[in-house]
């Protein structure tokens, strides 16, 4: 296994930017996801890795090894496409020894090494079947298979579960992972889905425009996003983020006496960060807002969806903003009831209007 | 209330679909299309059947009036197609008819004879028929080839005006050969390649080369490409992954290329007549000019244009798999 490292990175249609210039070093042994809506780059830049997209500029390394200009058959990557691209004249066993009969291996090893791969992916029965007779599930473990035979240095997906059925989908997700963790294989997944990001990965690239917007943990992406795109971006509905004024500790947000009172901890930072103006976005998580008789804030109820485990109030603040709260599944809210809520300290995040970076705490007391 | 579906399956079916669950009603219907295929295909076969009885005619049958269709079968027709006959005269006649009784000739000869005449050697449609076979042959498989190869390049390179280009290779298509004949007729004799093999087989390739990379572009246009990028990240270079990938899955268009371009170089007359004389003759002119030696003979015109439809009958039988498609198809999720 081995680790992949890209250097200012650079892909250009004509004159249009498909991806950036963007550094990023997934380690050996690594399970890293590219996360973003479509369109913003991630399947380029994992095509770019596997060679099968030319880069504008910048270099890629493997294992130290330069590999930026070799042909994807000269890298030895293993790349499972997100239609499964099994080759409908031959059958799975025959598309599975593929890429071993590249490699020139003979018989003995090929017959030992597609045994292994599918007793461990459980696919023996359909050896002799043809791709188009398969399950979508079969289909992607077959495609799977034909990625792992060869024991290559690293694995690339491109939204591997996309093509599944929904119910198909999280059974094979949870067998992805657990072929990561037993294999440990450096592993590049490129999703739109960000549930499967963060139920997958060891760390998070969240792309956007072109462009890297943050690298992180499942936690660090959903807890302390870097701008206002990932907070928006990941979770579902993504971040509250409320635009308001900042003076003196507290902000002032639209809407009948919604003023928030600021942490403690917070003030030196706002108060450096704000210095011109005093406007700010405020943001937290649904489930960081706990609704309380005397909260602080307020809001009328829009809609409640009962998720099942607990409900999920939208929550009219203003003319501007409609925020979301998790609620008790138990309580019930009639629509147009007035709420007050607090938000939890600890899990309260501010955004910079103008660059739309989060503000960071020097030091947390 | 009935299991059939009343309307049957007027529309492509899936294997969830019980196609066999079909009313009696639609199957009345079903039977109706096949005897209306049937008798359309009665009628366009009328002309074939007559060529063909006609070649086993004898010709005081042909022109008996009206045409009769139970006759003895008789072989003068491919006899006058593969001979070269002089009339045995008067004196020398008695020679013959004691040989014949005496069984020393042999069936060509004895055949001859009915009519008066003795063989003197093979005719030039033995020579025209190979030749056709040659030229056809060689410049079909040089158009599917290069076709093949082009229309790769087409369908997945950035080629630079790549739709001039192809619209420029379908011009080469557009003017009829009429036209284009006397020129090409002064060039090949610039390049002394009038009346040769070689002309004609160059010829026959630049004109079904157009059709092919046509053809052959829309088949490799419906290869998924993820199929050629699986391959090469698999280890397989650009040119293995053409010949283990796209190869197998374009055999249909490659089959019905091969059709069309053998039925055109097998059949083409005006080129072959303007610009062959002997040498490189195909059978499709030498055919026409049967009609005019020494009255028209039916009976061997019919059998040289019998023989002249084995061949691409042959092809089309021996491809007729491939011509159907759908044989490849659903590996990929759309």
């Amino acid at each position: 296994m081995a680790t992949i490292e890209l250097r200012q990175v650079e892909k250009k249609f004509g004159d249009l930017h498909a991806v950036k210039p963007l550094d990023l070093t997934i380690h050996d042994g690594e399970f890293v996801v590219l996360l973003g809506p479509s369109g913003c780059g991630k399947t380029t830049t994992l095509r770019m890795i596997s060679g099968l997209e030319t880069v504008t500029s910048g270099e890629i390394y493997l294992d130290e090894r330069k590999v930026t200009w070799l042909n994807p058959n000269e890298r030895d990557i293993a790349f499972v496409f997100q239609l499964f691209a099994l080759y409908p004249h031959l059958t799975v066993r025959q598309n599975i020894a593929f890429p071993l009969q590249a490699q020139g291996e003979s018989r003995e090893t090929i017959d030992e090494r597609v045994s292994e791969v599918v007793d461990l992916l459980q696919i023996r029965r359909l050896l002799n079947a043809r791709p188009s007779k398969l399950s979508g599930g079969d289909q992607q473990r077959v495609a799977l298979g034909r990625a792992l035979v060869r024991r290559p240095e690293a694995f690339l997906m491109d939204e591997p579960l996309g093509a599944l059925d929904a119910d198909f989908r999280e059974s094979m997700r949870a067998e992805i992972k657990r072929l990561h963790i037993d294999q440990h294989a450096t592993t590049v997944y490129v999703t739109h889905d960000q549930v499967e990001a963060m139920a997958m990965g060891d760390r998070i690239v969240v792309m956007s425009e072109a462009e890297i917007q943050q690298v992180g943990s499942s936690n660090e992406v959903y807890y302390d996003p870097a701008n206002v795109f990932v907070a928006n971006f990941i979770g579902s509905p993504g971040m509250n983020l409320v635009s308001g004024s900042y003076s003196d500790g507290i902000i002032h947000m639209p809407g009948a006496d919604n003023r928030y009172p600021v942490p403690n901890n917070w003030w030196a930072p706002l108060g450096e960060a704000l210095q011109n103006s005093g406007d700010v976005i405020v943001g937290f998580r649904p489930e960081s807002a706990e609704i309380v008789e005397d909260g602080t804030l307020a809001g009328n109820v829009y809609t409640v969806d009962l998720y099942g485990a607990y409900s999920m109030l939208a929550v009219n603040m203003n003319e501007q903003d409609i925020i979301h709260i998790r609620g008790d599944r138990l309580i019930h809210y009639p629509i147009g009831t007035q709420i007050r809520f607090d938000i939890d300290p600890q899990m309260v995040r501010f955004f910079d209007p103008v660059t739309e970076k989060t503000i960071k705490r020097e030091a947390i007391q | 209330m009935s299991n059939f579906r009343e309307d049957g399956p007027g529309y492509p079916v899936t294997e969830a679909i019980r196609v066999d669950k079909v009313s009696p009603k639609s199957r009345r219907l079903l039977s109706l299309r096949a005897i209306t295929v049937v008798v359309i295909a009665i009628i366009m076969l009328i002309p074939v059947f007559v060529m063909a009885i006609t070649a086993f005619k004898s010709r005081s049958v042909i022109v008996s009036h009206p045409p009769t269709i139970f006759f003895k079968p008789s072989l003068e027709g491919f006899v006058f197609l593969f001979t070269e006959r002089a009339v045995v005269n008067k004196a020398r006649q008695p020679e013959f008819k004691a040989a014949a009784e005496a069984g020393e000739l042999g069936l060509v000869d004895r055949i001859a004879l009915e009519s008066g005449q003795e063989v003197t050697g093979t005719s030039d449609y033995v020579k025209r028929l190979k030749n056709s076979l040659i030229i056809a042959g060689l410049s079909t498989i040089f158009s599917v080839v290069l076709g093949l190869f082009a229309a790769y390049a087409f369908s997945r390179f950035d080629v630079l005006g790549k739709d001039d280009l192809l619209f420029f290779i379908l011009s080469t298509r557009m003017l009829p050969a009429v036209v284009v004949t006397i020129p090409l007729f002064l060039m090949f004799r610039q390049l002394g390649l009038n009346d040769t093999h070689l002309g004609m087989i160059l010829l026959y390739t630049v004109f079904n080369l157009s059709l092919a990379i046509w053809l052959l572009k829309g088949f490799i246009d419906e290869i998924p490409v993820e199929y050629e990028d699986a391959a090469m990240v698999d280890g397989y270079s650009r040119i293995q992954t053409f010949f283990k990938i796209v190869l197998p899955q374009t055999l249909t268009g490659i089959a019905a290329t091969t059709v069309f371009c053998l039925i055109f170089a097998w059949n083409e007359y005006a080129f072959a007549l303007m610009l062959t004389s002997d040498n490189a003759r195909t059978a499709p002119p030498s055919i026409a000019t049967m009609l005019g030696r020494g009255g028209i003979e039916w009976s061997a015109i019919a059998a040289g244009s019998l023989g002249f439809l084995i061949p691409v009958v042959i092809v089309t039988f021996a491809l007729r798999n491939y011509l159907l498609r759908g044989v490849t198809f659903g590996a990929v999720r759309k």
